[in-house]
């Protein structure tokens, strides 16, 4: 099979188990992100892909070849590191070289390709500049050339755009993602924000204590989330308790929902509802109803805090959709099923 | 924090104490030497005030010039084996657990306790016939029979070295710590094996201060007088060797004045050379 397969990998520490029992496979050309809170062990697993770091357990396959003990310098990869580690004594131009000098090429091959790279990043001509002379965005793309230069099999890149600022840091999500479409290259992303994820990800790879909770694509994620955990980590939710009633309907705060059902054989359960999902009604409308505590009015949207039976829902809403409320009133709340996801506890 | 420049003469008086000190234990002997340097020896032991270049002239001669160029290529040769053995100690040293760098720092710190002394007679003591390491050679079936690898110029190079190592060690820690370990590994993952790795990142990432620890190494390799004495044959004898025979047994002060001082220029002017390639290089 084409691409890499990671096979019951286990990283442990002493006794501290970093990565549990990791299995995924990432199909040729992808682009997987890898998401999740810090020390959920997601730098280590992509350390491990790197050789880097060692597994304890468990093998790692790159188009069908076991590669789990080859050293890190055989396996033919790129990696954008979080804190770029561009070589300070180099220049631009014998940065993204030294993957090729390394091996030998001839230097008007090494001139040439160090040419494209440098038309590839929008910086022709910055071939002499020493690294310390760029900005944070020209050094960001400088490591991304260095990295792809021998056109690896596998790019992996740890947090890379976490240095740069937030406006800076959108538009590279968008050029690394077309870079990426265009070369084709397998694609692995360490990274702790879900935007980013959203944005540059065919498959998102939720970690959490060592395990993967959840690997899909992002729209899968956020409507299908596969746990309380995941709905949570990625975008905003509510998340309500529910339980089902003698003739199987889900009850929510004391009231039946009309059409949504409990998983077969589960009694109890988490219901997630994205905020942009919750309809403010009429207090007689709605399924649920409450009073609203604080209105968040950001001029795009607004968001609505409302107190249903001492639990909190937030409604995200355009200013066009909603209707009038103010602090203290009465509104309702709809909840339709196809909106709904019920998890397990 | 913003830093201005010195106003009132106030301003100035932290810089009182280290000025003082300086002139005292610094300016005014070194002053007093070249002055002794031009001096006129009188037979019998002393110089009288005078203004006379006798003593640079008899410097200028075959012997003096072949024991100042070996004192300089014993100083660079110490100052080369250092560093080449410390930085790649050092750079291991620095990737150790914390608890074994302290033991390692700690061993060579009570180096430092050491005298010139000890650390010449212990070596003399290794190396002669009687005691010495060839014994454990001859122990273990490598030599036939033991003898003497000393006095030799192999004898007063590893005495040298030896006694160079822990300062060359204590120099390059503190910037290889410093350096980001994340460099060898994205060379790493560039494609260079580990020892590629070093050669091409860490050592020219360090180009300056390996520079400046060869220059240190040099400096303090040039003042020995001690070991080339205990470990070597009187071909193997310093310029400072002289100096101190000159000064002291001798009593040729003016001699002896003048011969130091023609070491420390010709020391600035290696020095100051060095500096300047380094700067070359740079640039380049």
């Amino acid at each position: 099979m084409s691409g890499l397969a990671l096979q019951n990998v286990v990283k442990e520490f002493g006794t501290f188990r970093a990565v549990n029992n990791v299995d995924l496979t990432v199909p040729h050309g992808t682009f997987v992100c890898m998401l999740g809170p810090s020390g959920c062990g997601k730098t280590t697993l992509l350390r491990m892909i790197a050789g880097l770091d060692l597994p304890t357990g468990g093998a790692i396959r790159l188009d069908g070849e076991d590669i789990t003990q080859v050293p890190t310098h055989k396996r033919n990869l790129g990696m954008v590191f979080q804190s770029l580690a561009l070589f300070p004594h180099l220049t631009v131009g014998e940065n993204i070289a030294y993957p090729l000098r390394i091996r030998g090429a001839a230097k008007e091959d090494q001139k040439k390709r160090v040419d494209e790279l440098l038309a590839m990043i929008h910086l022709t001509g910055y071939a002499d500049r020493p690294v310390a002379k760029l900005s944070g965005g020209q050094r960001q793309r400088v490591a991304i050339a260095r990295a792809l230069s021998i056109s690896p099999k596998l790019f992996l890149l740890d947090e890379p755009l976490s240095a740069l600022d937030a406006k800076l840091r959108e538009a590279m999500q968008v050029e690394l993602r077309q870079l990426q479409q265009k070369l084709g290259i397998t694609t692995i992303v360490v990274t702790h924000d879900q935007r980013e994820a959203m944005t540059m990800a065919d498959t998102v790879v939720v970690m959490s204590g060592g395990e993967i909770r959840q690997a899909a694509s992002p729209i899968e994620i956020y409507r299908r989330p596969a746990d309380s955990f995941v709905a949570d980590f990625i975008g905003q939710t509510n998340l309500l308790d529910v339980a089902g009633d003698s003739s199987g309907r889900a009850v929510v705060l004391g009231q039946a929902i009309p059409g949504l059902e409990l998983p077969a054989g589960a009694a109890k359960g988490t219901l997630s509802v994205r905020p942009e999902d919750v309809h403010l009604t009429a207090p007689s409308a709605g399924a649920l109803t409450g009073k609203v505590t604080f209105v968040r009015d950001l001029g795009g949207t607004i968001e609505t805090f409302v107190d249903v039976a001492g639990h909190q829902i937030v409604a995200v809403s355009t200013p066009r959709e909603r209707p009038e409320v103010t602090v203290g009133q009465e509104v309702g709340i709809a909840l339709t099923p196809d909106v709904c996801v019920v998890l397990k506890k | 924090m913003r830093r201005e420049p010195p106003q009132t003469l106030g301003d100035y008086l932290p810089l009182l104490f280290p000025a003082a000190m300086l002139t005292i234990f610094f300016v005014v002997p070194f002053g007093t030497m070249i002055a002794v340097s031009f001096f006129q020896r009188q037979q019998g032991g002393f110089y009288t005030p005078a203004f006379v270049f006798d003593n640079y002239a008899r410097f200028l001669s075959v012997f003096f010039g072949g024991v100042l160029g070996f004192s300089l290529m014993l100083a660079i040769i110490v100052a080369i084996c250092c560093v080449v053995l410390a930085l790649p100690f050092t750079y291991m040293l620095t990737r150790m657990a914390r608890k074994v760098q302290v033991v390692w720092l700690v061993a060579l710190l009570s180096i430092l306790s050491l005298s010139e002394v000890i650390i010449g007679f212990a070596w003399s003591t290794l190396f002669s016939r009687t005691a010495g390491i060839t014994n454990i050679l001859v122990a273990l079936g490598i030599m036939a029979e033991a003898k003497a690898l000393t006095p030799s110029f192999g004898a007063v190079l590893t005495g040298m070295v030896y006694q160079a190592f822990p300062y060359t060690v204590l120099v390059l820690f503190p910037a290889l710590v410093r350096l980001d370990p994340t460099l060898t590994e994205a060379a790493r993952t560039l494609g260079a094996s580990p020892l590629k790795a070093f050669f091409t990142v860490v050592v020219p990432a360090l180009r300056n201060t390996i520079t400046a620890t060869l220059i240190m190494v040099f400096i303090f390799a040039l003042g020995s007088y001690l070991l080339p004495q205990l470990l070597g044959r009187p071909q193997h004898w310093t310029l400072s060797v002289l100096i101190t025979d000159q000064a002291i047994y001798q009593s040729n002060m003016p001699f002896a004045a003048a011969m130091a001082v023609f070491l420390v220029l010709v020391t600035l002017g290696l020095v100051a050379l060095t500096v300047i390639a380094g700067r070359k290089g740079e640039a380049a």
